[in-house]
């Protein structure tokens, strides 16, 4: 038989048959290496939780005209910089005033679809507009014209300067949703652009273009300052309440998970080295057997050392798989979203254990090494 | 014969207790040696020097001609690992290994283990039937002629037994006994630390230690390596 196999098989047998002792250093282990690998996974794939999250309080990037208006293409070209699964939602807007029983009233023209994905926090009583000839108005537009869902109205165009082409140009609608928002958006009704077209008769064109992109702050940074430097007929502001917002806290959270993974490991590695401790203790007899027997101090480090690095890989292992479990658990609780599995973070949270416990078990085996064999293998 | 062992004026001196003061004593090459004495006399301080588990305060302690008295405990580990095989009283066998790699144990430090060879010097103290046993299922006999299989697997030069039958019933003493008349007449030279006088009568040589110093010596002229027992009426 090979030396390595006596090896392997004795620190084998150490752990198999001194179960009960060894089963709660593993269960420390594996319980630190679950915390590690959970919160590890939380604290790199909660950024992306948390600006997900941060979408549902609307844009974070602005678009507006270097003249007059913003051009579809120029939105286009404006969009093809950002990283395209960044993008959330695209939300064009254009205003005009319009006349509904005859007193004016803002009309917005969006994309429908785009200002639902940019604007989650919208809430529709009835439905969004699908078709051409419906509206969503607003709260506060539904309330001054008495108008509910179903209703019919009629819109007329009331441009600044009226002509004998755009005098007395009307559109009738069908309200489709009331918009509640509890903000500046009430005051406004919904329409499709090909609705506003016909009423107003005018070109495409947007006044405002706003964007939900799920990047950090310094990626939108960037996304504005490379829109506005290389697009002259777009500028890109950020809107900052939302992004420094989104700044702060996750720095703050990311700063949590930091503190707490380490106090977790700090805590297994105590809770390691007061377990083999105690196995050193236990096992003084032993280790002074070994030492008359001609065992020299590198043989009892290695055989001790041995036993904690397959403790540590054990309860590494466990631990990385029931990692991925806990911080499923947290993400799905907390974050109502499935997070994604990091295959690089179970050799990472393997290595990370072996490491805390051949740490934890240095002092233990120290001394170990100190056992005087003639004392403690005295007669009686 | 040639000296195997040999104390010069050794002396352990604990603080003011003189645990051994100044013994002399020689081993022969294939001499079975018995040690008495009283408790507290120096036998277990005797034998930890011997056994090079200890070191003397002074004096020489020549094993093969070479001295380990000033050797450091690095040394004194290869010493022990190379030239001497120990049986304790308590057996000291590790509790989740079997007999036979309890006996792979020792060839494990000492150069590379060998199942079948280990296998043979279980035959050798008649347990190769119960090789696979761990020691929790194992008789204190057949546990302390497993450390006898343990002591001689290297091939030591010279075998440290303490107490080796003090805590086996009679008829297990009498096994062990002849186990040491086996290797005594294949060559092994024994020193065996003993309270048991029985024990002492069968080695061709006993020296009774008292106060840490030899206090007498006798030759068994009738030397068989075979126990008798002692009927008390």
């Amino acid at each position: 038989m090979k030396k390595r196999k006596m090896y392997f098989r004795m620190i084998t047998a150490s752990l198999l048959r001194r179960r009960s002792r060894m089963i709660i250093a593993l269960l420390a282990i594996a319980i630190g290496a679950t915390i590690l690998s959970g919160l590890l996974t939380i604290y790199i794939d909660v950024p992306r939780q948390m600006r997900t999250q941060f979408r549902n309080y609307g844009a974070n990037m602005i678009l507006t005209p270097a003249e007059e208006r913003i051009q579809p293409e120029a939105v286009a070209a404006a969009l093809s910089f950002i990283s395209q699964d960044e993008i959330v939602g695209v939300a064009p807007y254009r205003y005009e005033t319009v006349r509904i029983n005859d007193r004016p009233v803002l009309a917005a023209a969006t994309d429908m679809q785009g200002a639902k994905a940019a604007s989650p926090f919208w809430r529709v009583d009835g439905e969004w507009p699908d078709s051409d000839g419906e509206i969503m108005v607003g709260k506060n537009v539904a309330d001054l014209y008495l108008l509910r869902v179903g209703s019919k109205t009629t819109a007329t165009y009331m441009p600044e300067e009226a002509t004998e082409d755009t005098l007395d140009n009307s559109s009738d609608f069908t309200v489709t949703g009331i918009l509640d928002t509890g903000g500046k958006e009430e005051d406004y009704v919904y329409m499709s652009f090909a609705d506003m077209q016909q009423l107003t008769g005018k070109d495409k064109g947007y006044d405002v273009c706003e964007l939900s992109v799920s990047a950090d702050a310094e990626g939108l940074r960037a996304y504005a300052d490379r829109i506005t430097g290389e697009l002259s007929s777009v500028n890109a502001k950020l809107v900052k309440r939302v992004t420094q917002s989104e700044d702060t806290v996750l720095s703050k959270l990311q700063a949590l998970v930091l503190l707490v993974t380490v106090v977790v490991l700090m805590l297994t590695m105590i809770c390691v080295a007061t377990t083999m401790t105690a196995v050193v203790a236990e096992r003084r007899k032993e280790i002074g057997l070994r030492k008359a027997l001609g065992a020299s101090n590198s043989s009892i480090i290695a055989e001790f050392m041995g036993e904690g690095i397959v403790l540590g890989a054990v309860g590494g292992l466990l631990g990385a798989l029931l990692g991925f479990w806990f911080a499923q658990t947290v993400s799905v609780n907390v974050f109502n979203s499935s997070i994604v599995l990091m295959p690089w973070l179970v050799p990472v949270t393997l290595l990370a254990s072996v490491l805390v416990t051949a740490i934890a078990c240095m002092i233990p085996i120290r001394s170990a090494t100190d056992v005087d064999p003639a004392l403690v293998l005295k007669g009686e | 014969m040639s000296a195997l062992l040999e104390l010069k004026n050794v002396s352990k001196i604990y603080g003011s207790l003189h645990a051994l003061d100044h013994v002399s004593l020689k081993v022969e090459q294939g001499e079975w040696l018995a040690i008495m004495g009283p408790s507290g006399s120096g036998k277990s301080t005797m034998m930890n020097i011997i056994g090079a588990l200890d070191k003397a305060t002074e004096g020489e302690i020549l094993l093969d001609g070479v001295d380990i008295a000033k050797k450091t405990a690095k040394a004194l580990t290869e010493i022990r690992r190379d030239k001497i095989g120990l049986i304790f009283q308590q057996f000291h066998l590790v509790s989740y290994l079997t007999a036979v790699e309890n006996v792979m144990l020792s060839q494990y430090y000492h150069s590379v283990p060998d199942e079948k060879e280990a296998l043979e010097a279980l035959e050798r103290v008649g347990l190769k039937e119960r090789a696979r046993h761990y020691p929790s299922q194992l008789s204190g006999g057949e546990q302390q002629r497993v450390c006898v299989a343990r002591a001689l697997i290297n091939y030591p030069e010279i075998i440290l037994a303490d107490e080796p039958t003090g805590n086996l019933d009679e008829a297990n003493e009498e096994i062990v006994v002849e186990l040491f008349r086996k290797l005594h007449e294949e060559g092994t030279t024994l020193v065996v630390v003993t309270h048991n006088p029985e024990v002492a009568e069968v080695a061709q040589r006993t020296i009774v230690l008292r106060n840490g110093k030899v206090e007498r010596e006798t030759v068994n002229p009738n030397f068989t390596g075979k126990i008798k027992h002692i009927t008390l009426q």
